[in-house]
């Protein structure tokens, strides 16, 4: 590798409090299509230090289809998608909640072959945040899948459970804990 | 090369940000981030399909006028007309073509229209302050806009954020991802504003924009260039034991 022609990269910045002027989609929450059959809502809040909702925070997810396909180019099976999944959610929380409906991902294997567990990624923006944080919900009514996963396996046991999107009347919920007794667990991808 | 190959991806790997590049998250000056920040040091987490893959935006969802803000409404906005270009590449100084940017900013007088800002300035009724585009097939992209004014906020006392235009960029993957914040060259702000000097001091002025004579137009706008770059690949793409027989 050459590392004398590398560019470094720009900094990140916050999104500040007026980032629903720029990063706001009527269609944000919709990963798949209203009206998908398998569909569920995945909503939570994001929380601070102090245990208080973050009502200016905004939640970026992404993952693959149920047959773990991903709607994009390096996928070669990402023609084979059906053209209501986006596969990308974006929900702000300004009604205390963020929510993306969604299906639940298949599994698709990590580097070395070896199968993870249904997960989707999930990116967290806010005034205050001078970076974003990235996590990983994973679904607690999968508890084979989840207990072969190899990433999950590297999450020390008391904090597994904060990766764990729970079932709900609609779907699943999945707070993230910014800081705290409850953090959850952040990832450096 | 088989029918296994269809179910694995040949995994690219994205290189790391190296320390001084990022602000760190507990960043005491900027208030904010007191109770916003993680305490616990984040876990590693091998990119796998999930993290090299990532939305590919744009296509339907990019109308005709949304790279100029100064065409949005019947009536021209208030404020000095300026040019902000630039490209997206990536760590190895390639284009990034066909990526969504997304843009948000004050009007002249420091005001968004937005109803959390509430300070004694003017709403501009012909400013919205959204833009969005996509890059090109050489990483380029362009917005006609307003030079934004400086605004204040309460982080201590007579704070005034220099102007900047905020940016979001997608690249071709859930590792690219980048939400920053463009500035203005020579801002007499910079010294006290807590959210530019969270930046490594090395890594700064990679958010300063750099006035472009070349793109200044007679008798209509002012020209900025404004680059970004968005994380390389590793040289050595990543080869799974499929692809080994
Ligand atoms: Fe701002």
């Amino acid at each position: 590798m050459t590392t004398s022609s590398t560019l470094p990269s720009t900094p990140s910045q916050t999104v500040g409090p007026y980032l629903h002027i720029g990063l706001t989609w009527q269609d944000g929450p919709f990963v798949v299509p209203e009206g998908t059959p398998s569909a569920v809502w995945i909503r939570g809040r994001v929380i601070d230090g102090a245990g208080e909702p973050i009502t200016d925070a905004l939640v970026e997810t992404w993952q693959c289809d149920e047959h773990g396909r991903f709607a994009h180019p390096e996928d070669p099976r990402s023609a084979e998608i059906g053209s209501g999944f986006r596969g990308f959610g974006r929900s702000d929380t300004r009604s205390g909640d963020y929510g993306i409906l969604t299906v639940i991902p298949g599994r698709v294997p990590d580097r070395s072959g070896v199968l993870q567990a249904p997960h989707v990624d999930l990116s967290v923006f806010a005034r205050g945040m001078l970076h974003r944080v990235v996590t990983r919900a994973y679904f607690a009514d999968r508890p084979e899948a989840n207990a072969a996963d190899p990433v999950l396996s590297t999450v020390p046991d008391d904090r597994r459970q904060t990766l764990l999107a729970r079932p709900s009347t609609d779907g699943y919920t999945f707070d993230v804990h910014v800081q705290g007794e409850r953090e959850t667990v952040f990832f450096d991808v | 090369m088989s029918a296994r190959h269809q179910r694995t991806l040949a995994l690219p790997a994205y290189r790391p940000d190296p320390d001084g590049t990022h602000p760190p998250l507990d960043s005491p000056d900027y208030r904010s981030t007191a109770l916003r920040h993680p305490l616990r040091q984040p876990l590693t987490l091998p990119q796998s399909a999930t993290e090299i893959t990532g939305p590919v935006l744009g296509e339907g969802r990019i109308g005709e006028r949304d790279n100029d803000l100064t065409v949005q409404h019947p009536g021209e906005p208030v404020g000095q007309r300026i040019v902000v270009h630039g490209r997206v590449l990536d760590g190895d100084g390639r284009a990034v073509p066909n990526s969504l940017v997304e843009i948000w900013q004050a009007n002249a007088g420091g005001r968004y229209r937005h109803d959390a800002d509430v300070w004694p300035s003017p709403l501009d009724p012909n400013f919205d302050g959204a833009g969005r585009t996509l890059t090109d097939e050489h990483g380029r992209y362009e917005f006609t806009t307003i030079k934004p004014g400086a605004y204040p906020w309460k982080n201590h006392h007579n704070a005034w954020r220099p102007a900047h235009i905020h940016f979001s960029l997608f690249g071709r993957s859930l590792t690219q991802r980048l939400v920053t914040q463009m500035y203005f060259p020579d801002d007499p702000l910079f010294d006290q504003d807590p959210i530019f000097n969270s930046v490594p001091e090395a890594a700064r002025n990679r958010l300063v924009s750099r006035f472009d004579m070349n793109r200044t137009t007679d008798h209509w706008a002012l020209g900025f260039e404004f680059d970004i770059v968005l994380r390389g690949r590793e040289a050595t793409p990543f080869e799974d034991d499929d692809h080994d027989h």
